[in-house]
């Protein structure tokens, strides 16, 4: 690791004032994703902004749905009642994430800005476009088993963001609120939040240099209050998924209402699928309903050599997930 | 808590051996009191070395921008290939290897080449570890990169015949009898192929070194190493000092599994850093380098030919292995020697083949050949229980070897037929639906396999010393290393007994150059020979006092014959009038001795229960001993549920029963014997470092990436032993069980998973995407 400053902040405003002073600067909440990437040397600021005492806070009942502070820790987000009741994908995707320790440091916006799993991002003496943009990119024809199928490009496959509850919000239609150094709030639903790698890897949001992530919050709905995630990995706890679905379904009298599906583990970015809610909308809630929808979500899949199984994996996750909400 | 062993019957004669004791070194572990080899920070002057290593796995270094790295604080020496201070000998000419003892043929930063990725070229010293890291970060290598070559599964890597495989330990080539026309003759033909991935050790303590020159010709280094003598050796012949100046302590060590059974090259590098320097320099491998340093188990593919009657019975093996090697050294795990050995089968063959490639030399991990050998054989031949309609117990029991077949010698013990009877029972086994893809839990699929597991008794020697104070208390050593397995434990129980004291009163000292030579602790020899050997030292102790005895005219021994007397529960006394006899504090007080001490040497021959316990472990007997093959023995009984949907596996049920000789510590055994569990099933279910094919420089040098089980992988383990009593193999009657307990694992998940399923799968591990696809078979 490199040397580095420590300061931290006591309001919004100070922390954006200090990252536009040092724009390499960075914003530190529970560092499991941040002291990772300086100790390996994949990322090297001078200076850490501590924003723990931002007052990015709360999990409230407001007219546009429940809103959790930036700043409120997985564990406690994931075990919260009004999480579990009305949007159990979303507790479910917390609490099948990392490990308790890391969960009890790590905050929501810590988490929406995690960075990918690919072994090669991950280790500076690979070339990788996403950190070097232009270096190349080996996964194309190397170790990409736990790589996307969807949304890549020819510069990079990765799947950026490779947690889980980004895909869970992606599916329920939740909206980041953001603010800049001029202390102007904007809002961005989560879908538009990651942008495809196209020749770009490096740029993964559109989240401005500097700009914080205040809260994060999800519309009320019956399909929210009946939606799961399903995790997919390669030993029972404590890793990446290989693939996971976000589901949720408003079912009356057989008959799907509305549907909500993202997937993750796949997409180069929390894969929310308009393909399989259009499949699934006004169908009858039935296995065979689901297999269309999965193989519509899965149709402009491009798989390669190591995860080509994911596109069959990542069908019958999904099928799963929207047999346990049938 | 249910899962509190029992204690079984294998001790005979009432004392602590055999019972479950807790660990002597358990409190200090835990209160933080243990000092491992990166914890010796009280040296004046104690100064940190970090390592950096090349990016390229090929190449050549033309030269070092220092300057950055030069100017930080703190910074005390770069080391390079420029600047290392010469050594008398190197591993890297044959002659000079074989005299170190080296596990490979190359030292970084004795040239200007880069053969692997995460190769050491530059050694940083500064005074705090945060400096030394920061300098390596700033020091520049520059480097004229080469393409390199990844595995033997590159289309350019060339396969050669090695003649002789582990470093010329072992034979490449094998041949009993005509395999190749049995096999050709045989109504049953299988021919199949198993893959098995790179896999890493990774013990929870990383490799450490803190070297110590306490004078130009006096050195002391605290080692993480499963031998200290071999380290002294290697350190003493590399540096051409005398073996006697250079002492190595391993006080504690937290794991090896192998790695840390030779002297790698991190440990000469912190030497000489400290040379350099003039002060005590620590070096402590990270996680990243933990990949890249102490060897690995190599990626390899091994076909196993199996020819049988159409009645089951096996008639012909021919196993050919390939597998990477580095650039300088043949090494490959010897798969074929349990292949040869565990059935009974009149002909076999056996051959190996080696690429070199860019990586470094493999070593031993944990039942080294048995484990990924034990794969092939034991999926064969639950594939021939399935083609015949032969229940997989069955079949083994059909091909029971009574003897040896690779040598034709009897077994010096063998409980396999018990441990088949008591495994099958306690797991239920006889309820198993015969047919594969049957048995459905939900929408779950559930599986039952089993495996035999078995692992040789190595021959090997060790010495103990044992002094007896007057006072009741007693100090025992031998310079033997304590994985983390309980070597403390079992030994102070040993001496106890041998005694006649309460464990409190004896300490049990080890880990240092300084005391009596014990072997590595490695190829589970170290229960066997260092209880024998603290056993034999105690016995020597006694026949000190028996011979003060029987000429103090005060004693009621006086002109006894010596063999007349024997030592029991701490009383010297007449074998055909125990009551006439004294304690033995009472004859030291008289003699006004402080203490007696013995000597002994870990052999042949069984001694410990028997009356004739030091005469029967009489170097004679060795002859006879060793007209006997030597092995452990034991079964493994999985239960697996299997998502056809997911394609995850998950092990629901363990039971492993084993016949391994005296069981010294019937909890530290059990605990073995469910860490070996819960290593083979990470390399049947998850274990696997990737090498780049292009770049060979692996993708997932973390644990975070790299998945070893966790707490939710396991299930409850059900572990047995069968009370086995051995007359051969050493004064204790113990085999050892650190790496049985792995042996047969991932075959024994592997056939499970086909019971299942209904799908085989031979490639190791067997993540989902293997899976996948099993709900239309
Ligand atoms: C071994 C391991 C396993 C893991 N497994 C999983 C898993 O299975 N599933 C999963 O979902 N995640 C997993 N994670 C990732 C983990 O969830 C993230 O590391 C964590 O959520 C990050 O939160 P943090 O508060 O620690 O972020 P930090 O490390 O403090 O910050 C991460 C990044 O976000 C920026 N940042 C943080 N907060 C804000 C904000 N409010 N506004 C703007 N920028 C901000 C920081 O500048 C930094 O760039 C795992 C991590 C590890 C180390
Ligand atoms: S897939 Fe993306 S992150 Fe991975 S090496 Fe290629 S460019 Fe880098």
């Amino acid at each position: 690791m490199n040397n580095f400053s420590y300061i931290q902040a006591n309001s919004a405003k100070e922390a954006t004032g200090i990252r536009q002073a040092t724009p390499q600067a960075a914003y530190i909440a529970g560092g499991t994703t941040l002291l990772d990437l300086m100790k390996a040397h994949l990322a090297e600021h001078p200076q850490l902004v501590d924003i723990n005492a931002l007052p990015f806070k709360g999990i409230e009942q407001t007219s546009d749905g429940l809103r959790i502070g930036a700043m409120e820790r997985m564990s406690d987000v994931g075990e919260h009642p009004l999480v579990l009741q009305q949007y159990p994908a979303v507790s479910e995707s917390l609490l099948l994430a990392a490990s308790p320790q890391l969960r009890n440091m790590a905050s929501i916006g810590g988490n929406i800005l995690q960075r990918t799993r690919c072994g090669y991002f991950r280790d500076a003496a690979f070339p990788c476009n996403k950190r070097v943009p232009g270096s190349g990119c080996p996964a194309l024809e190397g170790d990409n088993h736990n790589l996307a199928i969807l949304g890549t490009s020819d510069a990079c496959i990765a799947t950026a963001y490779p947690g889980d509850l980004s895909v869970a919000l992606a599916a329920l239609d939740a909206v980041l609120t953001l603010e800049n150094a001029k202390g102007k709030q904007r809002r961005v639903p989560v879908t538009e939040f990651y942008v495809l790698p196209g020749k770009t890897p490096q740029r993964e949001t559109v989240l401005e240099p500097g700009e914080l992530i205040v809260a994060v919050t999800i519309p009320a709905a019956a399909h929210a209050r009946r939606s799961t995630y399903l995790k997919v990995r390669e030993r029972a706890s404590y890793a990446y998924a290989l693939a996971s679905a976000a589901v949720g379904l408003d079912v009356q009298g057989g008959i799907i209402r509305s549907a909500r599906v993202a997937l993750g583990g796949v997409g180069t970015k929390p894969w929310r699928s308009p393909e399989a809610e259009k499949v699934l909308t006004g169908a009858p809630a039935t296995e065979a309903t689901f297999r269309a929808a999965a193989a519509a979500a899965l149709r402009g899949a491009q798989p390669r050599d190591d995860n080509r199984f994911k596109v069959e994996l990542a069908q019958n996750t999904l099928v799963q997930a929207l047999l346990k909400v049938a | 808590m249910d899962t509190e062993p029992k204690f079984f019957e294998t001790n005979p004669t009432a004392g602590v051996v055999g019972q479950p004791l807790n660990r002597v070194d358990g409190r200090d572990k835990v209160m933080g009191r243990a000092r491992y080899s990166a914890e010796f920070n009280n040296l004046p002057g104690l100064v940190h070395a970090v390592l950096k290593t090349s990016d390229v796995a090929k190449g050549r270094i033309t030269g070092f921008d220092t300057t950055a790295a030069m100017k930080q604080p703190g910074v005390l020496a770069i080391i390079t290939h420029q600047n290392l201070p010469k050594l008398a000998k190197t591993p890297n000419d044959a002659e000079g290897k074989k005299a170190i003892g080296a596990p490979m043929g190359y030292l970084p930063l004795t040239d200007d080449q880069i053969h692997y990725a995460g190769q050491p070229v530059a050694v940083v010293v500064a005074d705090t570890l945060e400096r030394a890291q920061y300098a390596a970060a700033l020091l520049k290598v520059q480097v004229a990169a080469e393409k390199p070559l990844a595995s033997y599964e590159d289309p350019r890597a060339q396969l050669f015949d090695p003649t002789k495989i582990q470093d010329g330990k072992a034979q490449a080539h094998v041949v009993r009898g005509n395999a190749q026309a049995a096999f050709a003759a045989a109504p049953i033909q299988l021919t199949h192929k198993y893959t098995h991935a790179t896999n890493h050790h990774n013990p929870m303590e990383p490799g450490a070194t803190t070297a110590h020159w306490e004078a130009p010709d006096r050195l002391t280094v605290y080692e993480s190493t499963q031998g200290v003598t071999r380290t002294q050796k290697a350190l003493s012949t590399m540096l051409g000092l005398a073996t006697e100046q250079v002492r190595v302590v391993t006080k504690y060590l937290g794991g090896g599994f192998g790695c840390k059974g030779s002297c790698w090259p991190h440990t000469i590098l912190t030497v000489q850093a400290a040379k350099f320097v003039g002060r005590p320099v620590k070096l402590a491998l990270t996680r990243p380098q933990m990949f890249t340093s102490m060897g690995h188990r190599e990626d390899q593919t091994q076909t196993l030919r199996l020819g049988a009657t159409k009645e089951g019975k096996l008639t012909a093996l021919i196993h050919e292995k390939t597998s990477t090697t580095s650039p300088w050294d043949n090494y490959a795990e010897s798969n074929s020697k349990i292949v040869n050995m565990l059935y009974e089968c009149p002909n076999f063959e056996a051959s190996y083949q080696l690429a070199r490639a860019n990586v470094m030399t493999s070593t031993f991990t944990r039942a080294p050949g048995e484990a990924p050998g034990s794969f092939a054989i034991e999926s064969s031949m639950d594939d021939l229980a399935y083609q015949l309609g032969i229940d997989p117990v069955e079949i083994r029991l059909l091909n029971y070897a009574e003897k040896d077949s690779s040598t034709g010698q009897p077994w010096s013990s063998k409980s396999l037929k018990q441990c088949y009877a008591r495994g099958a029972e306690l797991f239920g086994w006889s309820k198993r639906n015969p047919k594969a893809g049957a048995t459905r839990n939900g929408r779950l699929l559930v599986g039952w396999g089993m495996a035999t597991a078995s692992y040789p008794v190595h021959n090997s020697q060790g010495t103990a010393r044992a002094r007896l104070y007057a006072d009741g208390h007693a100090v025992v050593q031998s310079g033997a290393t304590d994985l983390g397995t309980g070597t403390y434990t079992v030994m102070t129980q040993v001496a106890a007994d041998a005694l006649g004291l309460p464990v409190e009163k004896v300490r049990f000292e080890l880990g240092d150059t300084k005391l009596p030579t014990a072997p590595n602790s490695g190829g589970s020899v170290a229960a066997g020979t260092v209880s024998s050997s603290v056993y034999m030292a105690v016995q020597d102790l006694w026949q000190k006092l028996i011979k003060v005895a029987v000429l103090d005219k005060k004693s009621p021994l006086y002109r006894a014959k010596l063999t007349d007397v024997e030592a029991k529960q701490g009383r010297l006394q007449l074998k055909a009038d125990p009551k006439k006899g004294e304690d033995f504090a009472a004859l030291m007080k008289r003699a006004d001795m402080a203490d007696v001490e013995g000597n002994g040497q870990g052999r042949y021959g069984s001694g410990y229960e028997d009356a004739q316990a030091a005469a029967n472990a009489d170097p004679a007997k060795k002859d006879e001993a060793a007209h006997h093959s030597m092995h452990s023995f034991g079964a493994h009984f999985c239960e697996v549920q299997v998502d056809p949907d997911l394609g995850t596996v998950r092990v629901t049920r363990w039971v492993s029963v084993h016949g391994a000789g005296r069981i010294l510590n019937a909890k530290t055994a059990r605990s073995q014997i469910i860490g070996g569990s819960v290593f083979g099933i990470g390399a049947a279910l998850m274990e696997g470092t990737v090498r780049d094919q292009n770049l060979a420089r692996y993708t997932n040098a973390s644990l975070a990436d790299y998945h070893i089980p966790v707490n939710a992988d396991i299930p409850d383990m059900t572990v047995e032993f069968i009370e086995e009593h051995d007359p051969y193999i050493n004064a204790m009657g113990v085999k050892g069980i650190g790496e049985i307990s792995t042996v047969g694992v991932a075959a024994a998940v592997a056939n499970a998973v086909f019971h299942a399923t209904g799908k085989r799968v031979r490639e190791l591990p067997i993540t989902p995407d293997k899976i996948l696809g099993t709900k239309s078979v």
